[in-house]
């Protein structure tokens, strides 16, 4: 992996794939001269480097790495990567764009179907799907050789908005109906873009003080920038969306209200994730144990990386334990490192096979020096005589015989206790629902966990609302949720016509 | 995109207390007594910073806040001055369950007065006999005692230096109350962490129902963060969508104590420098009133 090579820099892969691309040139290039292609490695910033700063840790494809990486594509008629796109990208067709160099081509057929390319091609968990069924990467007997659809997604999206060739999506003339939005995460926006595009007049009402939801709270600096977002808000602001913030519905003004007295025809909840998941070890309570919410929230939201100017403090951290396996914890584990700590530790109960997050997230996390102790879950969390973290008490785990889902299912090492030095622990083992508008709205019907129930067209049981994300799925990704979005969006577009 | 607030009126009401009328109508229509509100003194750098309500018209459409400056974000939201934005979200926090319980004791400590006055106006108009209890470090730090005194039956003053009422702390009146005979039905009591566990310790040896009201850290105050949870009854709570109001006798004080105290080190380097610029900021003020421009007309109470 590029781990073991020396760092190019970004002219000396440029000129790599320029010399491959031209090599091809003027040929008709057959499947198997196709899958000859090496896989276009995406730029990073060097580890060493970039493990203390903020920036962006891919750099994305140069111009010709992003073209012979199209070439590597079959065009399958039959487009198994379309199948597992969430909301249905044309991948084929917008890569044949790409080959061509049509880059703004390329990006128009992607916002057909998905409104927020340059973030989705940052954040998307690909490998699980539109490239896990590549017929290329199966051919070449593995994942990581399918075509670098993300990759792609990306380049081509960023290449139209530095062209300022984001066009702003055609709204049809207004219908006199308003629609509600609760919740500006990834959600939310696209539910209110496809809303607005009928010709509704739409309201999004944010409890932050800034649009995007887990984009601007929750997903770091170093893996989304955060003007990508706020221009995909701006977007919308120039569609004609407006947008209330810090203001919590079900607080602020109940959703009935909204419904009966302020006049919106219908409401679409997104309010995300809430009360984050702990251990239920003792000790939880201590000084130093952060969700990791609470933790990026401080990071990213409140700046306080940014020590000379934020209010926010972020609490000194040397020795830190990461407890969860998701993209979540790979990105608390790498903020802790951008915050001065010395010494993170992800501890996961099973092993690297099993583990949720993106395969590249954890890659750069290693490169970055983040340690994974896998099969260790800890037991108690020790304080000190101030009530501070101290330590953890960690039981190691063996795989055991597979569980319903297929997986082998870590097995406690009697007596394999062992006591590790910490002094801060940050918890991402995921979220339960929040609570606050199914409180404020009995007739809402939630499962036992609170999630809002829906049907299929994401309506609930109340008349006029509808709702999707991570309200109704638990803890989800940005794709997903923004597949809930235009759903829900659809049915209500239907409804009111 | 919509969302700040403009603040109507400030008024120093001691070097480190400040009082905010904000403009903030759907806050002040819906708020009820024992909630609270998270204030920003701006978009890009400020910490959020949770604050009770001390009182609203929901006719001007108006919230009053009352705060010390304790951190860098208290300090500056300090300088802000009428016509200034700021942003403010809420209602935030459960309400207190208001009901005709008979003799209610509300017990008050410096800056907690302010989300007191709500709750014994409340119990008053629900046909309670008030008996409030205001406690300081000295007579400066009594605030909204004249609204106190309008619905208080039965008004008591302490203050640590005797400067102002009899120099005590609240416990005492307050075990003074539950001796006497019927003792109170309920207390309610909002202050300084280490006051309220007193007045915990206080009622529980007369098994008098109390109610506490506190103020942990928090960032989103919306059951996202969980930096505010406490444990009462030796189960897991979150101050904000679970309180802020539990029962005193159950709050794991000393826990939640030391959680507040998680960024003390930070918070004492802020309070030190930024108290210091807006001492400079209220001086220069202070010489402009002198050239005759009189726009803050309660700083110099």
């Amino acid at each position: 992996m590029s781990s073991t090579e020396p760092t190019k820099t970004r002219e000396e892969i440029e000129e790599r794939a320029r010399v491959e691309l031209e090599n091809l040139r003027g040929k008709t290039l057959t499947n198997k001269m196709r899958l000859s292609i090496p896989v276009q490695e995406m730029p990073t910033q060097d580890p060493q480097v970039r493990r203390s700063n903020m920036s962006e840790v891919a750099t994305g494809y140069t111009k010709s790495q992003a073209m012979l990486e199209a070439q590597r594509c079959l065009q399958c008629k039959n487009a198994p990567c379309v199948a597992g796109c969430p909301v249905r990208i044309d991948i084929p067709a917008f890569i044949a764009r790409t080959r061509e160099g049509d880059f703004v081509g390329a990006a128009q057929i992607i916002k057909r179907t998905n409104l927020l390319p340059t973030i989705c091609g940052r954040v998307c968990p690909q490998e699980k799907q539109c490239q896990m069924p590549c017929t290329v990467g199966k051919s070449l007997g593995g994942t990581d050789k399918a075509v670098q659809i993300g990759r792609l997604e990306r380049f081509v999206a960023d290449a139209a908005r530095e062209a300022g060739k984001d066009e702003i999506p055609e709204v049809h003339g207004s219908t006199g109906k308003r629609i509600a939005v609760v919740g500006a995460g990834p959600a939310g926006l696209t539910c209110a873009v496809d809303v607005r595009r009928e010709g509704h007049e739409v309201v999004v009402f944010e409890a932050f003080h800034k649009a995007g939801g887990v984009m601007v709270y929750g997903i770091p600096e170093f893996r989304l920038p955060k003007v990508l977002v706020a221009k995909e808000a701006s977007t919308l602001e120039a569609m004609g969306v407006s947008f209330e913030m810090n203001y919590l519905v079900g607080r602020t003004r109940k959703l009935s209200s909204l419904l009966k007295e302020d006049g919106f025809d219908a409401v679409f909840i997104g309010t995300g994730a809430g009360l984050p998941k702990f251990m239920d070890i003792p000790g939880e309570n201590l000084v130093g144990v952060f969700s990791a919410n609470e933790y990026l929230t401080r990071a990213n939201l409140m700046k306080a990386y940014d020590r000379e100017h934020a209010a926010t403090p972020i609490y000194p951290s040397r020795r830190v334990a990461v407890l969860g396996g998701g993209n979540v914890a790979m990105d608390s584990a790498r903020m802790a490192l951008r915050l001065g700590a010395e010494d993170v530790h992800v501890l996961y109960r099973r092993t690297r096979e099993e583990m949720p997050a993106r395969g590249e997230e954890v890659v750069h996390a290693e490169e970055e020096g983040v340690v994974f102790d896998f099969l260790k879950s800890p037991t108690r969390v020790l304080g000190d005589d101030a009530g501070r973290v101290a330590a953890l008490e960690v039981l190691s785990y063996e795989l055991g015989a597979p569980d319903d889902s297929g997986r082998r299912r870590p097995v406690p090492i009697r007596g394999s206790e062992t006591v590790i030095p910490f002094d801060t622990v940050i918890v991402a083992v995921g979220n339960e629902s929040n609570p606050l508008i199914a409180r404020t709205t009995p007739e809402l019907r939630v499962d036992e966990q609170g999630h809002i129930l829906v049907d299929e067209k994401q309506k609930t049981s109340l008349d006029r609302v509808y709702a999707g994300g991570d309200i109704v799925l638990g803890s989800a990704t940005v794709i997903l949720a923004m597949g809930e979005g235009r759903r829900a969006a659809s049915a209500i577009n239907e409804v009111l016509q | 995109m919509h969302g700040t607030h403009r603040v109507v009126r400030k008024t120093q009401l001691s070097d480190e207390v400040y009082r905010m009328e904000v403009e903030a109508p759907l806050v002040a229509r819906e708020r009820k007594a024992g909630q609270f509100v998270i204030v920003q003194y701006d978009e890009d750098y400020s910490e959020r910073i949770p604050l009770t309500i001390a009182d609203a018209d929901p006719e001007k459409g108006t919230v009053t806040l009352i705060f010390q400056t304790v951190g860098a974000s208290t300090h500056k939201l300090a300088m802000k001055e009428p016509g200034d934005e700021i942003i403010l979200l809420g209602p935030l926090g459960n309400p207190t369950h208001i009901e005709k319980y008979g003799w209610a004791v509300c017990v008050g400590g410096g800056i907690g007065l302010a989300p007191l006055y709500p709750i014994a106006k409340a119990l008053k108009e629900a046909g309670n006999k008030v008996t409030v209890i205001s406690g300081a470090r000295t007579k400066d730090l009594l605030v909204m005692q004249e609204e106190l005194n309008a619905v208080a039956d039965e008004h008591i003053v302490v203050t640590d230096d005797g400067s102002s009422g009899r120099k005590a702390l609240v416990t005492e009146p307050l075990a003074e109350l539950c001796k006497r005979n019927p003792p109170p039905d309920i207390v309610v009591t909002i202050g300084p962490p280490i006051m309220m566990k007193f007045c915990a310790e206080t009622t529980r040896p007369f098994g008098i129902k109390t109610l506490a009201s506190l103020n942990t850290i928090m960032i989103d105050g919306t059951g996202m963060c969980g930096g505010c949870r406490v444990s009462v009854g030796g189960e897991t709570k979150f101050v904000c969508v679970d309180g802020p109001e539990f029962d005193a006798h159950q709050v794991d004080w000393n826990q939640m104590m030391s959680r507040l105290g998680a960024y003390k080190t930070q918070e004492k380097e802020a309070h030190d420098k930024c108290h210091l610029e807006l001492s400079l900021a209220e001086l220069r003020k202070r010489d402009d009133k002198g050239n005759g421009e009189r726009q803050n007309e309660g700083a110099a109470k």
